[in-house]
């Protein structure tokens, strides 16, 4: 159950080898948190994070999970529920590839589609009906800074992460009075595995920066979360820059 | 996917909403039916949501609201009996029982600092009150009390009938089953005045010690303590104990009645409070001023019963003020003899500068045979803070440790935050408790999301 500090005592993470979910789940360990379950799609190579969540007196499994395998979301998702209850998800999958791979590979571009927007959908629908049921919890939704404006440099994948917030933002009002919640957290440039020798945008941060964020957010019980959290103000501008503006910052 | 009906509820804290398929049955009858349509997470029985965390919510479940399910009776009784029996159906307020009992002469043997608390739940929380050191907690006013099982059957327990079944009721918070009435001793009172007397004490040292050497003197006694007054003032208290007046003492003109009791809502919160209202500036400022507003030393003062036992009923809806984070209370008791921990727990408050208005300081008695009942014979201390304060649960965790190292427990009806793992050294005999809950639940049919939250 999540308490009256925001604290959650168990997490499921969709996409579990995700850098900033990872370090989210760092920082709830230290609190309530005892049973963490990471869906990925290789479960044996989740076996390092298991070990190091056991050793710090976490109950943590992985289970096999594909965001391109949409058939699957509802059996994958249904056995984890039914293990207990989970009072939050993490839905932090997807396929970032540059533009300049979309672009040479529009099969790959329609891939980031299915995994990132359509993966979303169904496993976030699939989640809230559990939720539902159970009568509490909180999907968290990482979805990006890229989602607040088209940008020639990556408009794949922003266009996904768009379809993606705006989606999540919709299920969190359709849920209200349910005892579910969703949140939606847009991170500017995170410093990744996933994002090693890109060019850093401005108000770059790291997954650990994130994290601290979110599970702040968390506790105040925060509906959109911007890590770092300048960027709220930072965009609440650039969104009603003139266009012409916007694509000399774009770069 | 269609899903039932679902009502989102939450505690007096306003935290942690969750939703269940609220029912709110008008008759005992209908209550008694309420339990046997199953729900894969259970049922659970809920009152006035008095209960600060998520003791009285089920998530997904059946929440059974009992609050029009009110019918009592007051037996006959010889004139020269010291109480008289009341039998009371769950959803019955403290409010309704005083308006009815008061005139005639009569009192609840124990009430809370609130009289919107149901029979139900004062018997699920074991609720104690300002006379806990004289007259112990509500469960031990009990004669009996009946009792809907998770497979439907109905049973009358009491100190002497199944009393393992029933001390694990009191104070069980709801567990064992549906509580559908009980049969209370209620005693008599001279009049509807409680000759008061307040002493201000300058800072810890000297309310423990007017408490330690006086409370026997007193039917009732409770200190209000000022947690934000550090250095020389820390713990700084104005100290209030009484007993009923007789009708002699009264001192009004003959024909006037001795057992006149008004009680009402003198004005409401507003439906929307912004948070921040309460800040440590605003805090301190309302602190100073009452402890300053009090007497040094005043004796056989007057008051009402609701001046004197529900000061906070008379602002309705008075959890709104701390805003949309909502606020939690976190009161524990350490054995006497610990006084240096309850020192340090108040410095530690006192240094981090939690925004709290007074808490309350008292001095309990002996316990009683309930295994998770919360009142244990030492120093209680209980206080509100808004949930965003700073820090917070760091600072709890803490003072938690301090409160299981000196032998003491936190109270489960004001909880919602403690750490699941310290339950078991809290309240030692909980394995006999879940015994008794395997017993007559063994399907967990009745369930709650304390329960959950906390592993009962």
């Amino acid at each position: 159950m999540r308490d009256a500090l925001g604290a959650m005592q168990s997490v499921l993470v969709l996409g579990g080898n995700s850098e900033i979910a990872l370090a989210i789940v760092d920082r709830l360990i230290e609190g309530r948190t005892s049973r963490v379950v990471l869906a990925v799609r290789e479960p044996a190579g989740a076996q390092s994070t298991i070990d190091r969540l056991t050793a710090a007196g976490v109950s943590a499994s992985a289970i096999a999970f594909d965001a391109l395998k949409p058939e699957n979301h509802a059996k994958v998702l249904n056995d984890a529920f039914a293990e207990g209850d989970i009072d939050l998800v993490i839905s932090a999958f997807g396929i970032l590839g540059s533009q300049a791979e979309f672009d040479a590979d529009p099969m790959f571009a329609l891939q980031a589609v299915n995994a990132n927007f359509g993966g979303a959908v169904t496993s976030s629908l699939i989640v809230a009906d559990l939720m539902r049921r159970q009568g509490h919890g909180t999907l968290l939704m990482i979805t990006s800074i890229a989602a607040m404006r088209g940008r020639a440099d990556n408009y794949v994948y922003g266009s996904t992460k768009a379809g993606q917030d705006l989606f999540a933002q919709g299920l969190g009002d359709a849920l209200v009075g349910s005892g579910v919640r969703v949140v939606v957290v847009r991170p500017g440039f995170v410093h990744t595995k996933m994002t090693d020798g890109m060019k850093p945008a401005p108000f770059s941060t790291t997954p650990d920066k994130v994290a601290e964020v979110v599970v702040d957010g968390l506790a105040k019980g925060r509906e959109l979360i911007f890590a770092p959290s300048i960027l709220r103000f930072v965009f609440a501008g650039l969104i009603h820059a003139p266009r012409m503006i916007w694509r000399r910052l774009g770069g | 996917m269609a899903h039932p009906r679902s009502t989102e509820l939450f505690g007096w804290g306003r935290t942690a909403p969750t939703a269940a398929d609220l029912r709110r049955p008008t008759s005992a009858t209908e209550l008694r039916r309420a339990l046997p349509e199953s729900n894969p997470r259970g049922l659970l029985a809920r009152g006035l949501g008095r209960s600060y965390g998520d003791a009285a919510q089920n998530s997904g479940g059946r929440v059974i609201e009992t609050i029009d399910v009110d019918a009592f009776t007051v037996h006959p009784t010889p004139a020269d009996s010291d109480h008289v029996l009341v039998t009371a159906e769950a959803g019955v307020s403290i409010d309704r029982l005083l308006h009815s009992l008061v005139p005639q002469g009569l009192f609840v043997p124990v009430t809370p600092g609130t009289r919107y608390v149901t029979v139900g739940g004062a018997i699920a929380a074991d609720i104690h009150g300002k006379n806990h050191h004289r007259k112990g907690s509500w469960c031990d006013h009990v004669e009996s009390l009946r009792l809907q099982l998770a497979d439907g059957s109905v049973v009358e327990i009491g100190p002497t009938q199944d009393p393992e079944l029933y001390w694990a009721t009191a104070g069980g918070m709801g567990l064992t089953g549906v509580i559908l009435d009980a049969t209370i001793r209620c005693p008599r009172i001279g009049s509807s005045r409680v000759l008061v007397d307040t002493d201000r004490a300058p800072d810890l040292d000297s309310v423990v010690e007017l408490m330690a050497t006086g409370d026997a003197n007193y039917d009732y006694s409770v200190a209000w303590i000022d947690l934000m007054a550090t250095g020389a003032s820390m713990g700084r208290s104005v100290l209030t104990r009484g007993r009923f007046a007789t009708a002699d003492e009264l001192g009004t003109a003959p024909g006037s009645d001795p057992f006149d009791y008004r009680a009402g809502v003198i004005a409401s919160a507003p439906p929307f409070v912004p948070g921040g209202l309460l800040n440590k500036l605003t805090v301190r400022a309302f602190n100073e001023l009452w402890f300053r507003k009090a007497p040094k030393e005043r004796r056989d003062e007057l008051q009402t019963i609701p001046t004197f036992f529900h000061p906070l009923d008379m602002v309705g809806g008075w959890n709104r003020i701390y805003g949309p984070g909502g606020f939690l209370q976190w009161q524990f008791v350490i054995p006497f003899g610990t006084e240096a921990t309850l020192r340090r727990i108040i410095e530690e408050l006192s240094a981090a500068g939690c925004t709290s208005f007074l808490a309350v300081l008292k001095a309990f008695g002996p316990s009683n045979d309930s295994p998770l009942s919360f009142p244990a014979p030492g120093w209680t201390l209980a206080l509100d803070i808004p949930t965003g304060v700073p820090g917070l649960a760091a600072l709890l965790d803490r003072l938690d440790d301090m409160v299981v190292e000196a032998g003491g427990r936190i109270y489960l009806a004001k909880d919602s935050r403690v750490r699941a793992e310290l339950v078991p050294q809290m309240y030692p005999r909980l394995d006999e408790w879940r015994a008794v809950r395997e017993r007559v639940d063994p399907q967990r049919r009745i369930n709650s999301d304390l329960a959950r939250r906390l592993s009962l």
